[in-house]
């Protein structure tokens, strides 16, 4: 592993999504309008209080899980990730650049995010505002890297994005964001434990009513060890000889 | 001492078909070696075993005295694949940017390859609007980037103009006499001559191997195509 290499890679990660000025303003426009949309659905209710934070924190997954697998598809297809492992490049420079230049617009999106949200559409949470960032950038690199994992299973763009309603929308259903969980059909919370997002969701929800306790702790762990075994297996689809 | 290139006994499917079976060949240091046939003849699938990104059967491809593909041998081996691998979203110069980066080549080498593949003019256009033959040009620009000791081209040359192909073709020959080993894969005859030795493929086999003359005189026609058809005939 090379520090050289891992910031080069960020770095041209970061030169490819200046190039491309729409989808920039597209992943922090979206959050955006979503947010003001929940707004004033629910107003003169407490469920824009209830799932607006947690909705912050959420947003960069969803991004950051089409773009991380769109552009890897783009390595795989154009040949440039064949160039690159015949080159003294190691598998985690790659994977290390690509969560690195991610984290970082995350970082500027969940913060844009989060000062409309808080700062002029009112949005009221116990917790700390810093900590639905950070959590948020977790979750960006959750994103990310389950999109990784996932783009070696398309031959297709058409098939990348159709893998957001099929991967990431089931998992948004079940993490208790729309609806309890101990209130699913068992069968359900079950398989909810198995989710990702559940954790990241169940994180998210308890920093936003302001409960710091070993749960959330624990959350933020299952995520962390989510992110580490899907990068592992996503290093796996890189193959230096193909057949 | 063996030659740069060593592949032995090799064997290698591609997508359920045997394309190359009982293989062997040496390529020389110093020189050019052209790598032609027909398209399905093996050139790429030879050229991705030497290169180290092809799955292999059986056999074994030594580089430089490693097996190809080793870690030590990837910043020594340059390759250029058909379809031109380069970042479509960035500009021709940003793409060298990172590749030095990742080679770990010096920044002068940078504008030293933009102005090798005559691209000065564009280097800071996205790549994804440059002409094929362009895109082409930053690919072949980022191969040359780590000035590799072994350099492996698959038809490099293809929708290049002629003043630029021959300003190539120059480049491989002077690589060649600074002691580097040159392949380059064509199905342009016209570029033929212009290598110091010749292999010709034909489904998976080596028809002819040799220096042009060498071919000439054994098919007994002056003109290398016509001797190629008549070397073709022969084994076939």
């Amino acid at each position: 592993m090379s520090l050289r290499i891992t910031g080069a890679t960020a770095l041209r990660v970061l030169r490819q999504l200046r190039h491309d000025p729409r989808t920039l303003a597209l992943i922090v426009f979206v959050p955006c309008m979503l947010i003001t949309l929940l707004k004033y659905v629910f107003l003169d209710s407490p469920v824009f209080d209830r799932i607006g934070g947690p909705l912050v924190g959420l947003f960069p997954l969803t991004s950051m899980f089409v773009v991380t697998s769109i552009t890897m598809l783009r390595e795989r297809t154009t040949g440039t990730l064949e160039r690159l492992m015949s080159m003294p490049l190691s598998k985690l420079d790659l994977l290390l650049g690509y969560a690195c230049a991610f984290a970082l617009v995350a970082a500027a999106q969940a913060g844009l995010v989060s000062a409309l949200a808080f700062g002029v559409l009112g949005l009221d949470v116990q917790g700390a505002v810093w900590a639905v960032i950070c959590l948020a950038v977790a979750n960006a690199l959750l994103g990310m890297s389950l999109g990784l994992f996932v783009s070696a299973f398309a031959r297709t763009e058409f098939q990348a994005v159709q893998f957001l309603p099929a991967i990431i929308l089931p998992q948004i259903l079940l993490c208790g964001l729309l609806a309890p969980r101990d209130e699913m059909a068992q069968l359900l919370y079950w398989i909810s434990w198995a989710m990702p997002v559940t954790y990241a969701y169940g994180a998210l929800d308890l920093v936003t009513k302001g409960i710091y306790d070993a749960e959330l702790a624990a959350y933020v762990l299952v995520v962390c060890a989510f992110i580490a075994g899907l990068l592992v297996l996503g290093a796996g689809t890189l193959r230096r000889r193909t057949a | 001492m063996s030659a740069p290139i060593a592949v032995r006994d090799l064997r290698v499917r591609r997508g359920g078909t045997l394309v190359l079976d009982d293989f062997s060949i040496d390529i020389g240091g110093g020189r050019v070696t052209g790598l032609l046939g027909p398209n399905g003849a093996g050139k790429t699938t030879l050229i991705r075993c030497i290169v180290g990104v092809q799955i292999v059967e059986a056999g074994t491809v030594t580089v430089l005295g490693e097996p190809a593909g080793s870690p030590r041998l990837r910043a020594r081996v340059g390759y250029v694949t058909q379809a031109p691998s380069v970042y479509l979203d960035l500009s021709a110069r940003e793409n060298l940017e990172y590749f030095a980066r990742v080679l770990d080549a010096p920044d002068r080498r940078i504008s030293e390859v933009i102005e090798t593949v005559d691209l000065v003019r564009d280097e800071r256009r996205l790549v994804g609007r440059l002409s094929g033959g362009q895109r082409a040009r930053v690919s072949l620009a980022t191969a040359l980037l780590g000035e590799p000791d072994v350099l492996v081209l698959d038809e490099p040359t293809v929708g290049l103009d002629p003043v630029l192909r021959r300003e190539l073709w120059d480049l491989f020959r002077e690589l060649a006499a600074a002691g580097r080993t040159v392949l380059v894969s064509s199905h342009v005859m016209d570029e033929a001559v212009r290598c110091d030795d010749l292999v010709l493929l034909r489904d998976g086999a080596i028809v002819a191997a040799g220096t042009p003359d060498e071919l000439r005189a054994q098919s007994g026609s002056d003109d290398l195509e016509q001797a190629f058809l008549r070397l073709g005939e022969r084994r076939a």
